[in-house]
């Protein structure tokens, strides 16, 4: 039973997804060193399994289908389809309890991060709410679009002027790392899903 | 002994939404001495696009970390989220090697490096490290006696704990506890303190991070407690913004205030509630003279 309301990406179809047998799959030995050149992640093949990341996790707790635990498993084991682009990655908050209290001192969350930078570079998807967040910063150099209200406001209220953003250095940061690229091709996952939604009904 | 100066670094989301926690906040350290001076050019301190791209959030953080190596000053954030993030990027671009050269060719376009010389710094921190707990007892004019408040420290001033440093126990935060003892109310326990607000989410899955604070809601009204007192933009969001559509959606009823630390400080100095955007909040704290149920 899925204890949690309907999210916007259908969650439980992901849950489906988890319980296929690993032995009609693809296995990728590499896969796990992929994942350990990601700053935080190099210490994947520690982990035992003990599961404290997963009892000890927000998200566990809210949902029947998100196991940190099982995330690292499936690195190690190289079951790659299994998580690069599995949408379930973008529900951690990223509290980071599990960085701290895992034994081995596995920074899982780091593991998810890596796991979702990979997916938005080989699906080339992600949540809308993101592609939005870059998409301001790029323009303004402020996650928001700052209406022309408030910053009145700040006058009335006394407070200094915002500062202002430099937006050739922003721009040059994101071509350099190819985000800029990134976002101009970029999927949301929302869309993805009503277009899927639509041909299949 | 003149006090440290500090680079104000005001992050995105209290300029857009909580100008009571900035207003707050400016009041507050005018008040103690501290001085900040804004930033000479502001980008976003990468949070919002660490899960896409690390690289670039690790840029952005890195461009911030620069404007204040080459004054010689360490940054200041209200935010928990601005100050892991710059924090993380600190620490990671001192301990990688590799990954600060890459950083740097990136910032080379930009004719600047990171060196690694600045430190960053939440409020609590300064106000309980720089500052000092001691002095900012003498300061308390006006002690909020009486007063039953509940903390929320947030997860990104306590974890992960190695990286935070500051020495705060995670499990069990205490110094935003003593900070709320020092204004003279009283800091009641409840349980899971620790917990996150889940307002990093909700744009992913609203259902699942209301559910998250629906159970702190829930905790915190059981330890009877008059307001939450919180010190991070988001989780204020989360609590006092959003509180009416969590408590919508699963049929019950809160009212319960969220003050921002700086303005129960702001109290405690002397400061009227009016001067504090107190009038502001979503969930009006009618336990304070001159405010009225809205």
């Amino acid at each position: 039973m899925d204890s949690s309301p309907p999210g916007v990406f259908g969650l439980t179809e992901a849950a489906e997804d988890a319980q296929k047998p690993a032995a009609t799959e693809k296995i990728d030995p590499q896969f796990k060193y992929e994942v350990m050149k990601a700053p935080g992640a190099g210490k994947i093949q520690l982990c035992f399994q003990c599961g404290t990341c997963t009892a000890d996790c927000a998200i566990a707790r809210f949902t029947d289908f998100y196991k940190p635990r099982k995330f690292a498993r499936l690195v190690q084991l190289g079951l790659k389809d299994r998580l690069v682009g599995n949408n379930v990655l973008w529900l951690c908050t990223t509290c980071h309890t599990c960085v701290d209290h895992c034994p081995q001192g596995v920074e899982v969350s780091s593991i998810v991060r890596a796991l979702r930078n990979l997916s938005v570079e080989s699906r080339g998807e992600m949540p809308f709410i993101f592609k939005n967040f870059a998409t301001s910063i790029l323009k303004t150099g402020y996650v928001y679009l700052m209406p022309e209200s408030r910053l009145k406001k700040r006058e009335e209220q006394g407070l200094p002027p915002l500062p202002k953003p430099n937006l050739g250095d922003i721009d040059k940061l994101f071509e350099a790392t190819g985000f800029a690229e990134t976002l101009k091709t970029v999927k949301t996952i929302e869309d993805v899903k009503a277009k899927a939604g639509s041909q299949s009904g | 002994m003149a006090e440290p100066e500090y680079l104000f670094f005001l992050g995105c989301l209290i300029p857009y939404r909580l100008a009571s926690y900035e207003v707050s906040a400016r009041k507050v350290l005018a008040k103690l001495g501290l001085k900040l001076v804004e930033m000479p050019e502001f980008n976003c301190c990468g949070f919002p696009v660490a899960p896409v791209n690390f690289e670039l959030a690790l840029s952005l953080a890195a461009r911030n970390l620069c404007l204040a190596e080459q004054r010689n000053m360490n940054i200041l954030t209200l935010c928990n989220g601005c100050f892991g993030t710059l924090n993380e990027a600190n620490i990671i671009l001192k301990e990688d090697k590799p990954l600060r050269d890459k950083v740097n060719g990136y910032l080379k376009q930009l004719n600047t490096e990171f060196k690694g010389t600045t430190s960053v710094k939440h409020l609590v921190h300064v106000l309980t490290e720089d500052f000092g707990e001691a002095k900012l007892k003498e300061h308390v004019k006006n002690p909020l006696s009486g007063l039953r408040v509940a903390q929320h420290t947030g997860c990104h001033l306590l974890r992960p704990s190695r990286r935070v440093g500051h020495g705060d126990n995670p499990e069990d935060p205490k110094a935003l506890r003593r900070l709320i003892g020092l204004t003279g109310a009283e800091c009641v326990d409840y349980v899971d303190e620790a917990e996150c607000c889940g307002n990093t989410i909700i744009g992913v899955d609203e259902g699942v991070a209301f559910q998250m604070a629906k159970e702190k809601l829930d905790h915190v009204k059981a330890s009877g407690a008059q307001a939450l007192v919180t010190v991070c933009p988001s989780c204020h969001m989360m609590y006092d913004f959003n509180q009416p559509r969590i408590e919508k959606a699963f049929s019950v009823s809160y009212e319960l205030p969220v003050l921002h630390y700086t303005q129960m400080l702001g109290l405690a100095l002397g400061f009227k509630p009016e001067e504090l955007g107190i009038n502001e909040l979503r969930i009006k704290p009618t336990f304070l003279p001159s405010q009225t149920r809205s």
